[in-house]
Protein backbone atom coordinates (compact mmCIF):
# COMPACT_ATOMS: atom_id res chain seq x y z
CA UNK A 1 0.00 0.00 0.00
CA UNK A 2 2.68 2.40 1.07
CA UNK A 3 4.71 1.29 -1.90
CA UNK A 4 1.87 2.19 -4.22
CA UNK A 5 1.44 5.64 -2.69
CA UNK A 6 5.11 6.25 -3.06
CA UNK A 7 5.01 5.14 -6.68
CA UNK A 8 2.07 7.39 -7.38
CA UNK A 9 3.86 10.27 -5.74
CA UNK A 10 6.91 9.82 -7.90
CA UNK A 11 4.79 9.35 -10.96
CA UNK A 12 3.10 12.67 -10.31
CA UNK A 13 6.41 14.31 -9.67
CA UNK A 14 7.68 12.93 -12.93
CA UNK A 15 4.65 14.22 -14.78
CA UNK A 16 5.04 17.67 -13.28
CA UNK A 17 8.70 17.96 -14.16
CA UNK A 18 7.94 16.60 -17.61
CA UNK A 19 5.33 19.26 -18.03
CA UNK A 20 7.70 21.91 -16.75
CA UNK A 21 10.43 20.73 -19.06
CA UNK A 22 8.06 20.70 -22.00
CA UNK A 23 6.72 24.17 -21.34
CA UNK A 24 10.26 25.40 -20.83
CA UNK A 25 11.25 23.98 -24.20
CA UNK A 26 8.23 25.54 -25.88
CA UNK A 27 8.95 28.86 -24.17
CA UNK A 28 12.46 28.70 -25.49
CA UNK A 29 11.14 27.90 -28.95
CA UNK A 30 8.64 30.80 -28.84
CA UNK A 31 11.36 33.18 -27.71
CA UNK A 32 13.59 32.01 -30.52
CA UNK A 33 10.84 32.57 -33.08
CA UNK A 34 9.90 35.98 -31.68
CA UNK A 35 13.49 37.20 -31.62
CA UNK A 36 13.90 36.15 -35.25
CA UNK A 37 10.63 37.77 -36.24
CA UNK A 38 11.36 41.00 -34.35
CA UNK A 39 14.76 41.23 -36.01
CA UNK A 40 13.20 40.76 -39.44
CA UNK A 41 10.74 43.56 -38.66
CA UNK A 42 13.55 46.03 -38.02
CA UNK A 43 15.83 44.61 -40.70
CA UNK A 44 14.68 47.03 -43.45
CA UNK A 45 15.50 49.95 -41.18
CA UNK A 46 18.90 48.49 -40.32
CA UNK A 47 19.65 47.95 -44.02
CA UNK A 48 18.72 51.56 -44.74
CA UNK A 49 21.06 52.89 -42.06
CA UNK A 50 23.79 50.56 -43.24
CA UNK A 51 23.40 51.80 -46.82
CA UNK A 52 23.93 55.34 -45.61
CA UNK A 53 27.52 54.45 -44.73
CA UNK A 54 28.40 52.57 -47.90
CA UNK A 55 30.62 53.80 -50.69
CA UNK A 56 29.01 54.14 -54.15
CA UNK A 57 30.92 51.06 -55.32
CA UNK A 58 29.69 48.97 -52.45
CA UNK A 59 26.08 50.05 -53.05
CA UNK A 60 26.28 48.51 -56.52
CA UNK A 61 27.79 45.31 -55.19
CA UNK A 62 25.81 42.15 -55.80
CA UNK A 63 24.85 40.34 -53.63
CA UNK A 64 24.33 43.31 -51.32
CA UNK A 65 26.21 43.50 -48.04
CA UNK A 66 24.55 43.94 -44.67
CA UNK A 67 27.42 45.66 -42.88
CA UNK A 68 29.41 48.26 -44.83
CA UNK A 69 32.92 47.04 -45.60
CA UNK A 70 34.54 50.48 -45.70
CA UNK A 71 32.15 52.68 -43.74
CA UNK A 72 32.24 56.27 -44.92
CA UNK A 73 30.65 59.50 -43.73
CA UNK A 74 30.78 60.84 -47.27
CA UNK A 75 27.06 60.42 -48.00
CA UNK A 76 26.02 62.18 -44.83
CA UNK A 77 28.38 65.09 -45.32
CA UNK A 78 27.29 65.49 -48.93
CA UNK A 79 23.56 65.25 -48.29
CA UNK A 80 23.80 67.90 -45.58
CA UNK A 81 25.87 70.15 -47.84
CA UNK A 82 24.09 69.69 -51.15
CA UNK A 83 20.41 69.45 -50.22
CA UNK A 84 18.09 71.54 -48.04
CA UNK A 85 17.61 68.51 -45.79
CA UNK A 86 18.02 70.41 -42.53
CA UNK A 87 15.63 73.07 -43.75
CA UNK A 88 13.00 70.40 -44.53
CA UNK A 89 13.52 68.86 -41.11
CA UNK A 90 13.03 72.30 -39.59
CA UNK A 91 9.78 72.74 -41.57
CA UNK A 92 8.48 69.38 -40.39
CA UNK A 93 9.53 70.05 -36.83
CA UNK A 94 7.81 73.42 -36.60
CA UNK A 95 4.73 72.09 -38.38
CA UNK A 96 4.49 69.11 -36.03
CA UNK A 97 5.10 71.18 -32.90
CA UNK A 98 2.52 73.85 -33.78
CA UNK A 99 0.00 71.20 -34.76
CA UNK A 100 0.58 69.43 -31.44
CA UNK A 101 0.07 72.64 -29.47
CA UNK A 102 -3.12 73.42 -31.37
CA UNK A 103 -4.58 69.92 -31.09
CA UNK A 104 -3.76 69.58 -27.40
CA UNK A 105 -5.23 73.02 -26.63
CA UNK A 106 -8.44 72.63 -28.60
CA UNK A 107 -8.95 69.07 -27.38
CA UNK A 108 -8.39 70.03 -23.73
CA UNK A 109 -10.86 72.92 -23.87
CA UNK A 110 -13.51 71.27 -26.01
CA UNK A 111 -13.16 67.93 -24.23
CA UNK A 112 -13.60 69.56 -20.82
CA UNK A 113 -16.60 71.70 -21.80
CA UNK A 114 -18.30 68.88 -23.70
CA UNK A 115 -17.71 66.53 -20.79
CA UNK A 116 -18.73 68.70 -17.85
CA UNK A 117 -21.19 71.36 -19.00
CA UNK A 118 -24.84 70.85 -19.84
CA UNK A 119 -26.59 73.29 -22.10
CA UNK A 120 -28.84 73.24 -25.08
CA UNK A 121 -27.26 71.73 -28.19
CA UNK A 122 -24.14 70.39 -26.55
CA UNK A 123 -25.01 66.80 -27.33
CA UNK A 124 -25.62 67.68 -30.95
CA UNK A 125 -22.21 69.35 -31.13
CA UNK A 126 -20.59 66.26 -29.70
CA UNK A 127 -22.42 63.91 -32.07
CA UNK A 128 -21.31 65.96 -35.05
CA UNK A 129 -17.69 65.83 -33.91
CA UNK A 130 -17.95 62.09 -33.34
CA UNK A 131 -19.52 61.54 -36.76
CA UNK A 132 -16.85 63.52 -38.61
CA UNK A 133 -14.15 61.57 -36.78
CA UNK A 134 -14.90 58.63 -39.06
CA UNK A 135 -14.30 60.59 -42.26
CA UNK A 136 -10.74 60.23 -43.55
CA UNK A 137 -8.78 63.40 -44.23
CA UNK A 138 -8.32 62.45 -47.89
CA UNK A 139 -12.06 62.85 -48.46
CA UNK A 140 -12.15 66.61 -47.81
CA UNK A 141 -8.55 67.44 -48.62
CA UNK A 142 -9.27 69.06 -51.99
CA UNK A 143 -11.84 71.67 -50.82
CA UNK A 144 -9.58 72.41 -47.86
CA UNK A 145 -6.77 73.08 -50.32
CA UNK A 146 -8.89 75.74 -52.01
CA UNK A 147 -9.71 77.31 -48.64
CA UNK A 148 -5.98 77.55 -47.91
CA UNK A 149 -5.38 78.91 -51.39
CA UNK A 150 -8.01 81.64 -51.03
CA UNK A 151 -6.20 82.81 -47.90
CA UNK A 152 -2.96 82.94 -49.86
CA UNK A 153 -1.36 80.44 -47.50
CA UNK A 154 -0.07 77.89 -50.02
CA UNK A 155 3.59 77.02 -49.56
CA UNK A 156 3.61 78.26 -46.01
CA UNK A 157 3.77 76.74 -42.59
CA UNK A 158 0.35 78.22 -41.77
CA UNK A 159 -1.19 76.62 -44.82
CA UNK A 160 0.16 73.24 -43.72
CA UNK A 161 -1.14 73.83 -40.25
CA UNK A 162 -4.74 74.44 -41.40
CA UNK A 163 -5.16 70.73 -42.09
CA UNK A 164 -3.87 69.71 -38.67
CA UNK A 165 -5.36 72.25 -36.25
CA UNK A 166 -7.88 69.94 -34.62
CA UNK A 167 -8.31 66.21 -34.10
CA UNK A 168 -11.83 64.85 -33.61
CA UNK A 169 -10.46 61.84 -31.85
CA UNK A 170 -8.49 64.06 -29.45
CA UNK A 171 -11.64 65.89 -28.37
CA UNK A 172 -13.36 62.55 -27.89
CA UNK A 173 -10.44 61.11 -25.92
CA UNK A 174 -10.20 64.06 -23.53
CA UNK A 175 -13.95 64.13 -23.01
CA UNK A 176 -13.89 60.45 -22.04
CA UNK A 177 -11.10 61.09 -19.56
CA UNK A 178 -12.84 64.15 -18.11
CA UNK A 179 -16.04 62.18 -17.52
CA UNK A 180 -14.19 59.21 -16.09
CA UNK A 181 -11.55 60.77 -13.88
CA UNK A 182 -12.73 64.23 -12.86
CA UNK A 183 -15.56 64.04 -10.32
CA UNK A 184 -18.13 66.84 -10.30
CA UNK A 185 -17.67 67.16 -6.53
CA UNK A 186 -14.07 68.24 -7.02
CA UNK A 187 -15.07 71.05 -9.37
CA UNK A 188 -17.94 72.09 -7.10
CA UNK A 189 -15.65 72.18 -4.08
CA UNK A 190 -13.26 74.49 -5.89
CA UNK A 191 -16.14 76.74 -6.97
CA UNK A 192 -17.54 76.92 -3.44
CA UNK A 193 -14.10 77.96 -2.27
CA UNK A 194 -14.51 80.89 -4.60
CA UNK A 195 -12.44 79.73 -7.56
CA UNK A 196 -13.35 81.19 -10.93
CA UNK A 197 -13.96 79.00 -13.99
CA UNK A 198 -10.56 79.80 -15.48
CA UNK A 199 -8.82 78.93 -12.22
CA UNK A 200 -10.71 75.64 -12.05
CA UNK A 201 -9.71 74.77 -15.60
CA UNK A 202 -6.03 75.61 -15.17
CA UNK A 203 -5.45 74.43 -11.62
CA UNK A 204 -7.86 71.52 -11.19
CA UNK A 205 -8.74 70.10 -14.60
CA UNK A 206 -5.49 70.43 -16.55
CA UNK A 207 -3.22 68.80 -13.93
CA UNK A 208 -5.57 65.83 -13.76
CA UNK A 209 -5.46 65.45 -17.55
CA UNK A 210 -1.67 65.46 -17.78
CA UNK A 211 -1.44 61.77 -18.72
CA UNK A 212 -4.00 61.68 -21.55
CA UNK A 213 -2.84 65.06 -22.85
CA UNK A 214 0.74 63.79 -23.06
CA UNK A 215 -0.39 60.70 -24.94
CA UNK A 216 -2.49 62.84 -27.27
CA UNK A 217 0.46 65.18 -27.80
CA UNK A 218 2.73 62.35 -28.89
CA UNK A 219 0.02 61.07 -31.21
CA UNK A 220 -0.55 64.52 -32.71
CA UNK A 221 3.16 65.14 -33.19
CA UNK A 222 3.68 61.93 -35.10
CA UNK A 223 0.54 62.38 -37.12
CA UNK A 224 1.91 65.69 -38.43
CA UNK A 225 5.51 64.49 -38.67
CA UNK A 226 4.51 61.58 -40.92
CA UNK A 227 1.82 63.46 -42.89
CA UNK A 228 2.27 62.98 -46.60
CA UNK A 229 -0.64 63.70 -48.97
CA UNK A 230 -1.56 67.08 -47.45
CA UNK A 231 1.98 68.57 -47.42
CA UNK A 232 2.53 67.20 -50.92
CA UNK A 233 -0.47 69.17 -52.16
CA UNK A 234 -0.03 72.37 -50.16
CA UNK A 235 3.74 72.76 -50.43
CA UNK A 236 4.94 72.79 -53.98
CA UNK A 237 7.98 75.03 -53.60
CA UNK A 238 11.12 73.26 -52.59
CA UNK A 239 11.78 75.57 -49.64
CA UNK A 240 8.43 74.76 -48.08
CA UNK A 241 8.64 70.95 -48.35
CA UNK A 242 8.32 68.91 -45.22
CA UNK A 243 10.90 66.22 -44.77
CA UNK A 244 8.56 63.47 -45.97
CA UNK A 245 7.77 65.30 -49.19
CA UNK A 246 11.39 66.35 -49.63
CA UNK A 247 12.56 62.77 -49.45
CA UNK A 248 9.80 61.49 -51.71
CA UNK A 249 10.65 64.04 -54.42
CA UNK A 250 14.35 63.71 -53.84
CA UNK A 251 15.28 63.23 -57.47
CA UNK A 252 14.06 66.57 -58.70
CA UNK A 253 17.09 68.76 -59.15
CA UNK A 254 19.52 66.18 -57.87
CA UNK A 255 20.55 63.08 -59.68
CA UNK A 256 19.28 59.98 -57.94
CA UNK A 257 21.97 58.75 -55.67
CA UNK A 258 21.04 55.80 -53.53
CA UNK A 259 23.79 56.60 -51.04
CA UNK A 260 22.56 60.17 -50.56
CA UNK A 261 18.98 59.03 -50.34
CA UNK A 262 19.84 56.44 -47.70
CA UNK A 263 21.89 58.96 -45.77
CA UNK A 264 19.02 61.45 -45.82
CA UNK A 265 16.56 58.77 -44.73
CA UNK A 266 18.86 57.66 -41.93
CA UNK A 267 19.31 61.23 -40.70
CA UNK A 268 15.52 61.56 -40.50
CA UNK A 269 14.90 58.18 -38.97
CA UNK A 270 17.51 57.89 -36.26
CA UNK A 271 16.17 60.76 -34.09
CA UNK A 272 12.56 59.62 -34.42
CA UNK A 273 13.45 56.03 -33.57
CA UNK A 274 15.42 57.22 -30.55
CA UNK A 275 12.50 59.40 -29.49
CA UNK A 276 10.19 56.44 -29.83
CA UNK A 277 12.34 54.17 -27.70
CA UNK A 278 12.58 56.89 -25.02
CA UNK A 279 8.87 57.78 -25.08
CA UNK A 280 7.63 54.26 -25.67
CA UNK A 281 5.11 54.36 -22.84
CA UNK A 282 3.39 57.57 -24.05
CA UNK A 283 3.43 56.24 -27.58
CA UNK A 284 1.85 52.96 -26.74
CA UNK A 285 -0.66 54.77 -24.54
CA UNK A 286 -1.52 57.20 -27.33
CA UNK A 287 -1.96 54.56 -29.98
CA UNK A 288 -3.67 52.18 -27.58
CA UNK A 289 -6.25 54.86 -26.81
CA UNK A 290 -7.22 54.98 -30.46
CA UNK A 291 -8.32 51.37 -30.07
CA UNK A 292 -10.82 52.13 -27.34
CA UNK A 293 -13.06 54.18 -29.56
CA UNK A 294 -16.28 52.21 -29.26
CA UNK B 1 -26.25 83.80 -11.26
CA UNK B 2 -23.46 81.26 -10.79
CA UNK B 3 -25.12 79.09 -13.37
CA UNK B 4 -25.16 81.93 -15.87
CA UNK B 5 -21.51 82.67 -15.25
CA UNK B 6 -20.67 79.07 -15.99
CA UNK B 7 -22.70 79.13 -19.17
CA UNK B 8 -20.91 82.25 -20.38
CA UNK B 9 -17.54 80.66 -19.61
CA UNK B 10 -18.48 77.50 -21.47
CA UNK B 11 -19.64 79.39 -24.54
CA UNK B 12 -16.62 81.70 -24.54
CA UNK B 13 -14.20 78.80 -24.21
CA UNK B 14 -15.91 76.51 -26.69
CA UNK B 15 -16.60 79.01 -29.47
CA UNK B 16 -13.05 79.48 -30.82
CA UNK B 17 -12.43 75.74 -30.85
CA UNK B 18 -15.75 75.12 -32.59
CA UNK B 19 -15.14 77.86 -35.16
CA UNK B 20 -11.78 76.35 -36.08
CA UNK B 21 -13.34 72.93 -36.13
CA UNK B 22 -16.17 74.02 -38.38
CA UNK B 23 -13.85 75.80 -40.75
CA UNK B 24 -11.26 73.05 -41.22
CA UNK B 25 -13.61 70.04 -41.01
CA UNK B 26 -17.30 70.76 -41.57
CA UNK B 27 -16.89 73.31 -44.36
CA UNK B 28 -14.59 71.15 -46.53
CA UNK B 29 -16.68 68.02 -45.91
CA UNK B 30 -19.79 69.90 -46.99
CA UNK B 31 -17.89 71.34 -49.97
CA UNK B 32 -16.81 67.86 -51.08
CA UNK B 33 -20.44 66.76 -51.12
CA UNK B 34 -21.53 69.90 -52.95
CA UNK B 35 -18.73 69.91 -55.53
CA UNK B 36 -19.34 66.26 -56.36
CA UNK B 37 -22.64 67.33 -57.94
CA UNK B 38 -21.04 70.15 -59.91
CA UNK B 39 -18.72 70.45 -62.81
CA UNK B 40 -15.82 72.70 -62.00
CA UNK B 41 -12.62 73.21 -63.91
CA UNK B 42 -10.30 75.29 -61.76
CA UNK B 43 -9.98 77.88 -64.52
CA UNK B 44 -13.65 78.56 -65.18
CA UNK B 45 -15.67 80.85 -62.94
CA UNK B 46 -19.02 79.10 -63.09
CA UNK B 47 -19.65 75.71 -61.64
CA UNK B 48 -22.74 74.29 -63.33
CA UNK B 49 -24.84 71.81 -61.41
CA UNK B 50 -24.66 68.44 -63.16
CA UNK B 51 -26.47 66.17 -60.73
CA UNK B 52 -25.05 62.67 -60.65
CA UNK B 53 -23.28 63.01 -64.00
CA UNK B 54 -19.84 62.82 -62.37
CA UNK B 55 -20.75 59.51 -60.76
CA UNK B 56 -22.11 58.12 -64.02
CA UNK B 57 -18.89 59.06 -65.74
CA UNK B 58 -16.75 57.58 -62.96
CA UNK B 59 -18.17 54.12 -63.46
CA UNK B 60 -17.22 54.07 -67.11
CA UNK B 61 -13.81 55.66 -66.51
CA UNK B 62 -11.18 52.90 -66.96
CA UNK B 63 -8.61 54.78 -64.87
CA UNK B 64 -10.99 55.16 -61.95
CA UNK B 65 -12.10 51.54 -62.18
CA UNK B 66 -8.47 50.45 -62.25
CA UNK B 67 -7.78 52.59 -59.18
CA UNK B 68 -10.81 51.24 -57.37
CA UNK B 69 -9.80 47.68 -58.18
CA UNK B 70 -6.17 48.14 -57.10
CA UNK B 71 -7.16 49.89 -53.91
CA UNK B 72 -9.68 47.19 -52.99
CA UNK B 73 -7.13 44.45 -53.62
CA UNK B 74 -4.54 46.28 -51.52
CA UNK B 75 -6.97 46.95 -48.67
CA UNK B 76 -8.18 43.35 -48.43
CA UNK B 77 -4.69 41.99 -49.06
CA UNK B 78 -3.35 43.94 -46.09
CA UNK B 79 -6.30 42.71 -44.03
CA UNK B 80 -5.64 39.06 -44.91
CA UNK B 81 -1.98 39.35 -43.95
CA UNK B 82 -2.39 41.54 -40.88
CA UNK B 83 -5.23 39.96 -38.92
CA UNK B 84 -4.02 36.34 -38.65
CA UNK B 85 -0.37 37.30 -38.27
CA UNK B 86 -0.98 39.97 -35.64
CA UNK B 87 -3.29 37.73 -33.60
CA UNK B 88 -0.72 34.94 -33.71
CA UNK B 89 2.12 37.28 -32.71
CA UNK B 90 0.09 38.93 -29.97
CA UNK B 91 -0.74 35.57 -28.38
CA UNK B 92 2.92 34.54 -28.50
CA UNK B 93 4.12 37.87 -27.08
CA UNK B 94 1.41 37.74 -24.41
CA UNK B 95 2.53 34.25 -23.39
CA UNK B 96 6.08 35.48 -23.04
CA UNK B 97 5.26 38.65 -21.10
CA UNK B 98 7.67 37.48 -18.40
CA UNK B 99 10.48 36.93 -20.89
CA UNK B 100 13.34 39.38 -20.61
CA UNK B 101 12.92 40.04 -24.34
CA UNK B 102 9.26 41.10 -24.17
CA UNK B 103 10.12 44.81 -24.33
CA UNK B 104 12.26 44.12 -27.37
CA UNK B 105 9.43 42.24 -29.09
CA UNK B 106 6.89 44.98 -28.53
CA UNK B 107 9.27 47.74 -29.54
CA UNK B 108 10.52 46.17 -32.73
CA UNK B 109 7.11 45.01 -33.93
CA UNK B 110 5.62 48.44 -33.24
CA UNK B 111 8.55 50.46 -34.60
CA UNK B 112 7.53 50.28 -38.30
CA UNK B 113 4.18 51.82 -37.38
CA UNK B 114 5.70 55.01 -35.98
CA UNK B 115 8.78 55.42 -38.13
CA UNK B 116 8.52 58.06 -40.86
CA UNK B 117 6.75 56.54 -43.79
CA UNK B 118 8.83 57.78 -46.67
CA UNK B 119 12.27 56.68 -45.39
CA UNK B 120 10.82 53.28 -44.51
CA UNK B 121 9.29 52.95 -47.96
CA UNK B 122 12.69 53.87 -49.43
CA UNK B 123 14.24 50.96 -47.60
CA UNK B 124 11.65 48.62 -49.04
CA UNK B 125 12.09 50.04 -52.51
CA UNK B 126 15.72 49.08 -52.35
CA UNK B 127 14.89 45.63 -50.94
CA UNK B 128 12.55 45.03 -53.89
CA UNK B 129 14.99 46.46 -56.42
CA UNK B 130 15.36 43.96 -59.24
CA UNK B 131 19.04 44.58 -59.91
CA UNK B 132 20.53 45.44 -56.53
CA UNK B 133 17.97 44.38 -53.99
CA UNK B 134 18.59 41.85 -51.24
CA UNK B 135 15.29 40.11 -51.96
CA UNK B 136 16.40 38.87 -55.35
CA UNK B 137 19.80 38.06 -53.88
CA UNK B 138 18.15 35.90 -51.24
CA UNK B 139 15.93 34.26 -53.86
CA UNK B 140 18.82 33.41 -56.13
CA UNK B 141 20.52 31.85 -53.13
CA UNK B 142 17.48 29.58 -52.88
CA UNK B 143 17.68 28.89 -56.57
CA UNK B 144 14.74 31.06 -57.60
CA UNK B 145 15.11 33.32 -60.61
CA UNK B 146 15.16 37.07 -59.85
CA UNK B 147 11.82 38.83 -60.27
CA UNK B 148 11.06 42.34 -61.49
CA UNK B 149 9.16 43.10 -58.29
CA UNK B 150 8.20 46.69 -58.96
CA UNK B 151 7.46 46.30 -62.67
CA UNK B 152 5.25 43.28 -62.82
CA UNK B 153 1.57 44.30 -62.52
CA UNK B 154 0.77 41.60 -59.97
CA UNK B 155 4.05 41.66 -58.06
CA UNK B 156 4.03 45.44 -57.66
CA UNK B 157 0.67 45.26 -55.90
CA UNK B 158 2.00 42.47 -53.69
CA UNK B 159 4.98 44.70 -52.83
CA UNK B 160 2.61 47.46 -51.71
CA UNK B 161 0.63 44.97 -49.63
CA UNK B 162 3.84 43.78 -47.97
CA UNK B 163 4.92 47.35 -47.17
CA UNK B 164 1.48 48.32 -45.79
CA UNK B 165 1.21 45.14 -43.73
CA UNK B 166 4.67 45.70 -42.28
CA UNK B 167 3.47 49.11 -41.10
CA UNK B 168 0.03 48.07 -39.83
CA UNK B 169 1.13 44.93 -38.05
CA UNK B 170 2.51 46.68 -34.96
CA UNK B 171 -0.69 48.61 -34.36
CA UNK B 172 -2.82 45.47 -34.68
CA UNK B 173 -0.53 43.56 -32.31
CA UNK B 174 -0.77 46.39 -29.80
CA UNK B 175 -4.57 46.41 -29.85
CA UNK B 176 -4.71 42.61 -29.61
CA UNK B 177 -2.32 42.68 -26.64
CA UNK B 178 -4.65 45.07 -24.83
CA UNK B 179 -7.55 42.74 -25.63
CA UNK B 180 -5.63 39.74 -24.32
CA UNK B 181 -4.75 41.55 -21.09
CA UNK B 182 -8.45 42.32 -20.57
CA UNK B 183 -9.61 38.73 -21.06
CA UNK B 184 -10.98 37.25 -17.83
CA UNK B 185 -8.14 35.02 -16.61
CA UNK B 186 -10.62 32.73 -14.78
CA UNK B 187 -11.96 31.55 -18.11
CA UNK B 188 -8.54 30.58 -19.42
CA UNK B 189 -7.71 28.91 -16.12
CA UNK B 190 -10.96 26.93 -16.19
CA UNK B 191 -10.17 25.74 -19.69
CA UNK B 192 -6.73 24.63 -18.59
CA UNK B 193 -8.11 22.76 -15.58
CA UNK B 194 -10.57 20.98 -17.85
CA UNK B 195 -7.60 19.73 -19.78
CA UNK B 196 -7.83 21.91 -22.87
CA UNK B 197 -4.56 22.18 -24.77
CA UNK B 198 -3.04 25.52 -25.63
CA UNK B 199 -4.23 25.18 -29.22
CA UNK B 200 -7.79 24.31 -28.13
CA UNK B 201 -7.88 27.25 -25.72
CA UNK B 202 -6.70 29.53 -28.48
CA UNK B 203 -9.36 28.44 -30.99
CA UNK B 204 -12.32 27.97 -28.66
CA UNK B 205 -11.80 30.73 -26.11
CA UNK B 206 -9.25 33.35 -27.15
CA UNK B 207 -10.39 33.82 -30.74
CA UNK B 208 -14.15 34.09 -30.00
CA UNK B 209 -13.55 36.37 -27.00
CA UNK B 210 -11.40 38.69 -29.12
CA UNK B 211 -14.01 38.98 -31.87
CA UNK B 212 -14.92 42.64 -31.19
CA UNK B 213 -11.23 43.54 -31.30
CA UNK B 214 -10.74 41.62 -34.53
CA UNK B 215 -13.68 43.51 -35.97
CA UNK B 216 -12.28 46.87 -34.89
CA UNK B 217 -8.77 46.16 -36.19
CA UNK B 218 -10.24 44.89 -39.47
CA UNK B 219 -12.21 48.07 -40.05
CA UNK B 220 -9.26 50.31 -39.17
CA UNK B 221 -7.01 48.30 -41.48
CA UNK B 222 -9.49 48.40 -44.35
CA UNK B 223 -10.13 52.14 -43.99
CA UNK B 224 -6.38 52.81 -43.94
CA UNK B 225 -6.01 50.48 -46.92
CA UNK B 226 -8.58 52.36 -48.97
CA UNK B 227 -6.64 55.57 -48.26
CA UNK B 228 -3.34 54.12 -49.41
CA UNK B 229 -1.28 56.71 -51.23
CA UNK B 230 2.24 57.40 -50.01
CA UNK B 231 3.26 53.74 -50.17
CA UNK B 232 2.20 53.46 -53.80
CA UNK B 233 3.68 56.86 -54.54
CA UNK B 234 7.12 55.73 -53.38
CA UNK B 235 7.17 52.11 -54.48
CA UNK B 236 5.25 52.25 -57.70
CA UNK B 237 5.69 55.53 -59.44
CA UNK B 238 8.50 57.12 -61.35
CA UNK B 239 9.71 59.25 -58.45
CA UNK B 240 13.34 58.78 -57.41
CA UNK B 241 14.12 58.47 -61.08
CA UNK B 242 14.00 54.71 -60.87
CA UNK B 243 11.04 53.91 -63.06
CA UNK B 244 8.46 51.57 -61.64
CA UNK B 245 5.14 50.46 -62.90
CA UNK B 246 2.51 52.85 -61.72
CA UNK B 247 -0.02 51.36 -59.35
CA UNK B 248 -2.99 53.68 -59.47
CA UNK B 249 -4.87 54.06 -56.19
CA UNK B 250 -8.06 55.97 -55.36
CA UNK B 251 -6.35 58.90 -53.64
CA UNK B 252 -3.80 59.06 -56.42
CA UNK B 253 -6.49 59.16 -59.10
CA UNK B 254 -8.43 61.77 -57.14
CA UNK B 255 -5.46 64.09 -56.74
CA UNK B 256 -4.52 63.65 -60.38
CA UNK B 257 -8.00 64.56 -61.56
CA UNK B 258 -8.03 67.59 -59.34
CA UNK B 259 -4.54 69.01 -59.76
CA UNK B 260 -3.37 67.69 -63.10
CA UNK B 261 -6.61 67.53 -65.06
CA UNK B 262 -8.21 70.44 -63.18
CA UNK B 263 -11.49 68.55 -62.80
CA UNK B 264 -12.28 69.40 -59.20
CA UNK B 265 -15.95 68.41 -59.25
CA UNK B 266 -15.05 65.05 -60.74
CA UNK B 267 -12.34 64.53 -58.12
CA UNK B 268 -14.82 65.46 -55.39
CA UNK B 269 -17.18 62.74 -56.57
CA UNK B 270 -14.29 60.28 -56.24
CA UNK B 271 -13.84 61.52 -52.68
CA UNK B 272 -17.54 60.87 -52.08
CA UNK B 273 -17.08 57.28 -53.29
CA UNK B 274 -14.22 56.92 -50.81
CA UNK B 275 -16.47 58.35 -48.11
CA UNK B 276 -19.26 55.90 -48.96
CA UNK B 277 -16.85 52.96 -48.76
CA UNK B 278 -15.64 54.10 -45.34
CA UNK B 279 -19.20 54.63 -44.10
CA UNK B 280 -20.26 51.17 -45.26
CA UNK B 281 -17.31 49.58 -43.47
CA UNK B 282 -18.10 51.48 -40.27
CA UNK B 283 -21.80 50.62 -40.44
CA UNK B 284 -21.00 46.94 -40.94
CA UNK B 285 -18.80 47.08 -37.86
CA UNK B 286 -21.54 48.66 -35.73
CA UNK B 287 -24.14 46.27 -37.03
CA UNK B 288 -22.12 43.16 -36.23
CA UNK B 289 -21.28 44.53 -32.78
CA UNK B 290 -24.92 45.27 -32.04
CA UNK B 291 -26.05 41.82 -33.14
CA UNK B 292 -23.41 40.34 -30.90
CA UNK B 293 -24.64 42.33 -27.92
CA UNK B 294 -28.21 41.19 -28.53
CA UNK B 295 -27.44 37.49 -28.40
Amino acid sequence: MKQLEKKKFFLNLGAISDYARMSKASDWFIDFFLVLFSLSMVLPLIILISNAFKTPEELLLWPPTLVPENPTLDNIVRVLGETPLLHWIWNSLSFALLSTVSIVTTSAIAGYILGKFRFFGINIIFSVILATAIIPFEVYMIPLYFQVKSLGLLNSLWGLLVGYLVMSFGIFLIRQNVIQYIPDELLEAARIDGAGEFWVFFHVVLPLLRGPLAALGVLAFFQAWTAFAWPLVVSTAKESYTIEVGLALFHTGFTVDLGLLSAASAIVMVPSVTLFVVLRRQFVQGFANTGLKE
Amino acid sequence: MAHRKRLIFAILALTPALLIYGWVRLVPIFETLRLSLHQWNILSKNKPFVGLDNFHELFSDPLFLEALFNTTVIAFGVLLVTIPLSLFLAVLIYNRTKSSFSGFYETSVFLPHVVSLVPAAMAWKWIFDARLGPLNAALSWLGIAPQAWLFDPVLSIICIIVLCSWQTLGYAVLIYLIGLKNLPSTLLEAARLDGASAVQTFWHITVPMLKPITLYVSVVTLVAGFNVYAQAFILASDSQGAPGRQVRTLVHDMLENSFRNYRVGYAASEAVILLIIVLILTLVQFKILREKNKT
